[in-house]
């Protein structure tokens, strides 16, 4: 394995978020000698954090307020961050609660992005040292604070449940003793538990915070917030990428009862109403002339088919693009072997979550305010200062719950937000704007998973393992349009999960190349990032290479991560092939799948037939080599979601275009996984004490091709494009 | 002009025009937002309510036709239904969005089925969507309220 790339998510860094620092950092950090999280947080209000600092707190009652600087949307992040700093507390798990922090990216920053933010399955991972820390400190306090009210020497103090104790039998809840050990000085190191004392994490008892919330309707998202005076606010936006406003006619819009104003926008025309359905009604109502001269009105089809010339050579780079190699060794010259040659078309996807964008904005009184879930807040605070004219750090976000993201709220242009405070801006007068989007305009709206084209050919060695691998990659830029600007060399994120593959690592010549190109379809990290194609193009690969070498898929690929060193990798596929049991279901046929993404491996042993032509999938077992489990149970939660997601898009997922313009609109067109399809998903996880890795995005890309390898095997041929369900 | 609606055994007053969904006078008018939007056309269920005990799409079914129908949305289970309780039991919410809806057909069809079968849940759920993949917690609380159930409160 690549040592670059597995050192990266070990220390608690992912690609992306690498990529995230480093753009952040070329196109934002102005001043010399200053962390991006400085910048960003010119402009802060100062913040009291009280006596156990940003990220605790404690109530006379004993109730423990965790702080977390991550946002939920699903994956568990409260939770998890949560029972890190209960456990080093020794806090009652019962009395724990969980608060989300304001934007202020120099206290409540990810350690691995260097802002304010959430994303690359790092919550858990860039937290694991500072929250467990936060919270042997505060326990320290209490000792301390126990030593000296009762004269006792602090060894012989014991915490459990939030109750401090000494032998002679006197004790104190944390609430009797807060107000003195805020008067002890916090130790800069307090002891952490090793991992064999750990009483709360990695146990069942881990459970969700927010299952109540959510299961009464109680939860407040953004689709949620009513404040006094609140506008809403929906906007017309062009047909294709790109298009413009030339001429609108508002009249009958301005007609419709309930609408206030209409005006443009850069996005589009605004039409702000008092109630979301005035808006929808007088959005309808509008008449606007769009001038498309400057868009993208191309086909999808008509895009992947100059992928298809760049690949074959038939047509040459543009845009200041190139062909770059991402690994190269030896000679792919053939040597008279097997050789195994296959193809790989994706389509653009949409995130589609089932909270369609939206955000709250406040301005022209006092700071500007959002309040929405917000993925990346300091980003966020920094378009919106852009657009507002004042300091980032003075833009205060609220962060709520989100209805999911699956990286759609993560983005450098903070799309649909920059338009609120643009409609907000407008306004004015600090007068609530609430920004709806329909789910039109969520399907239609871009930053859409790229589609991607791959090519393989590879030779094989008289022992039946690769010789020679030769791969070519073509695909949109994710970082096109971020600060640091497209690129003419290979975007990290277009080859992750190829480059560093264990199977290009014992393969001994290798020539692997990625070019990208551009169109005007706005194009986004979408859960698990590269590994979406990635993941698909290596493991049906190894798959079609097992059969050529007349060998068991299984076996083939024990045999390259012994080769590789992939010790990881083999213990995850050993863990889901010895949990899976030797005989299949009778009826349905076995797949297998092995990809690592930030920092875990996941490998899927699936079980799946053929119901009328489309692929059936029933029983999933998976194996996750993920450090530290802290909370199993949401582990189990993210492989079960994760392979959904993973799933649906094999499945069904594609997003086209005709003409530029985009063909789905809804869940009608955009066909997602429901629960009559969905598959019955064990977990077991590779026992670790190593620091803890990505969970929330490494349980998707592992699905599709194990489903691919499954049908290889009931069919005999194999998948050359996603989705697996082409429409009629 | 007024509609009168029942809802969560009251009757409300309500101003929005007779053509307004349910769906956005709930949301709007009235800042019951446990029920959701989620896509305006009835194909992804987060909008679920019961109109007289049966699960119906809130976001379609305008106000107008409403006259005299007992609407029960998530705030009127009160956090006490059986399908709440199994529900935290399961740790089935991740991003929690769609939940009102899941629960709403849960409900109805343990209404309607107390003892479902894997078909009967198919049947019943697979007009709410779940982004998330919630699908197979929601099936297991489903059968451990039928087979549990019980109206312990829910800690919200």
């Amino acid at each position: 394995m690549n040592a670059h790339t597995r050192d990266l998510p070990r220390a608690g860094l992912s690609r992306r978020q690498f990529i995230t620092t480093a753009s952040l950092t070329a196109g934002g950090a102005l001043v010399v000698g200053c962390s991006p999280a400085q910048v960003m947080s010119i402009g802060a209000a100062q913040t009291d954090f009280g006596p156990f600092g940003p990220f605790i707190r404690i109530d006379p009652d004993s109730t423990v307020t965790v702080v977390s600087k991550h946002i939920e949307f699903g994956q568990g992040s409260h939770t998890g961050l949560a029972a890190m700093v209960a456990e080093e507390l020794d806090a009652d798990w019962s009395c724990v609660r969980v608060e989300q922090a304001p934007a202020n990216a120099k206290v409540y920053g990810n350690l691995g992005m260097g802002v304010q933010g959430t994303g690359g399955s790092s919550a858990i991972a860039n937290s694991w040292m500072q929250l467990r820390t936060a919270g042997a400190a505060a326990r320290a306090m209490f000792v301390e604070a126990a030593a000296r009210r009762w004269n006792v020497p602090a060894s012989q103090i014991t915490v459990a449940n939030c109750v401090v104790s000494h032998p002679s039998g006197k004790q104190a809840r944390f609430g009797e003793l807060a107000a003195d050990a805020a008067k002890v000085a916090p130790p800069a190191r307090p002891m952490l538990k090793s991992s064999k004392d750990f009483t709360l994490i990695g146990t069942e008892r881990v459970r969700r915070k927010d299952a109540g919330l959510k299961s009464t309707g109680k939860a407040r998202f953004t689709q949620d917030v009513h404040l006094p005076d609140q506008l809403t606010a929906m906007v017309a936006h062009p047909p294709q990428f790109g298009g413009k406003v030339r001429g609108f006619d508002a009249s009958a819009a301005k007609a419709t009862p309930g609408v206030v104003d209409v005006f443009e926008i850069p996005s589009g025309v605004a039409v702000v109403a008092t109630s979301t359905w005035a808006a929808k009604k007088g959005r309808e109502a509008l008449k606007v002339d769009w001038d498309n001269s400057k868009a993208e009105t191309r086909s999808s089809a008509a895009i992947m088919t100059a992928y298809h010339d760049l690949a074959a050579g038939r047509a040459q780079p543009a845009n200041g693009f190139k062909w770059t190699a991402f690994e190269a060794k030896g000679s792919t010259s053939p040597a008279g072997g097997k050789v195994v040659e296959a193809a790989f078309d994706f389509p653009f996807l949409a995130h589609a979550p089932m909270e369609p964008m939206n955000c709250v904005a406040q301005v022209g009184k006092g700071p500007p305010k959002l309040t929405f879930g917000s993925q990346i807040p300091t980003v966020d605070q920094l378009n919106t200062a852009m657009i507002v004219g004042t300091l980032p750090g003075s833009v205060q976000i609220e962060t709520l719950y989100a209805g999911g993201s699956f990286g759609r709220r993560a983005n450098f242009k903070s799309d649909y937000v920059s338009e609120c405070v643009h409609i907000a801006k407008h306004v004015g007068g600090g007068r609530p704007v609430k920004l709806v989007w329909t789910r039109e305009d969520d399907m239609t709206g871009g930053y859409y998973r790229p589609m991607a084209h791959h090519t393989v050919r590879v030779e094989l060695g008289p022992d039946g393992l690769p010789r020679s691998w030769r791969q070519r990659i073509v695909t949109q830029s994710l970082m096109k349009g971020s600060p640091m600007g497209g690129s003419a060399s290979a975007d990290p994120s277009a080859t992750e999960g190829v480059k560093g593959s264990p199977y290009l690592d014992a393969t001994p010549n290798v020539d692997g190349q990625v070019v990208l190109y551009d169109t005007a379809i706005p194009v986004l990290w979408w859960r698990s990032v590269g590994a979406t194609h990635t993941a698909f193009v290596m493991e049906h690969t190894v798959d079609q290479l097992a059969r050529a070498a007349g060998q068991d898929p299984v076996a083939y690929r024990r045999a390259l991560y012994k080769k590789a060193g992939a010790d990881d990798h083999l213990a995850a596929l050993d863990l889901a092939v010895e949990k899976a049991g030797p005989t299949p279901t009778p009826g349905w046929t076995r797949g297998v799948a092995v990809h690592e993404s930030f920092g875990s491996v996941v490998a899927q042993v699936v079980e799946v037939k053929l119901v009328n032509g489309v692929p059936r999938v029933g029983r999933v077992v998976t194996g996750i080599h993920c450090g530290t489990a802290v909370s199993p149970d949401q582990i189990a939660a993210q492989m079960e979601g994760g392979t959904c997601f993973g799933l649906s898009a094999a499945l069904y997922g594609q997003i086209t275009m005709t003409n530029g313009v985009v063909d789905q609109k809804n869940f009608d067109t955009y066909r997602v996984l429901r629960m009559n399809e969905a598959p019955t998903v064990e977990t077991y996880i590779v026992p670790s004490t190593e620091k803890p890795t990505g969970v929330g995005e490494p349980g998707t890309p592992v699905i599709a091709p194990a489903v691919a390898n499954a049908l290889l095997a009931i069919t005999g041929k194999p998948t050359s494009k996603l989705p697996f369900v082409q429409p009629t | 002009m007024s509609t009168t609606l029942q809802i969560n055994g009251k009757a409300v007053q309500v101003t929005a025009s007779p053509d307004t969904p349910l769906l956005w006078v709930l949301r709007d008018e009235l800042e019951m937002t446990g029920t959701k939007f989620g896509c305006g056309i009835a194909q992804c269920g987060a909008c679920t309510v019961h109109l007289d005990g049966k699960a119906q799409r809130s976001c379609i079914t305008p106000i107008g036709i409403l006259g005299g129908v007992k609407i029960t949305t998530i705030e009127g289970l009160e956090g006490k239904h059986a399908v709440q309780a199994a529900w935290i039991r399961h740790d089935v919410p991740q991003c929690g969005y769609c939940q009102s809806g899941q629960i709403m057909s849960a409900t109805a069809l343990l209404e309607d089925k107390p003892n479902p079968t894997d078909e009967d849940i198919d049947a019943a759920m697979s007009g709410n969507i779940c982004r998330c993949g919630c699908y197979q917690r929601i099936r297991a609380a489903i059968k451990d309220a039928a087979a549990h159930g019980s109206t312990a409160p829910v800690e919200a």
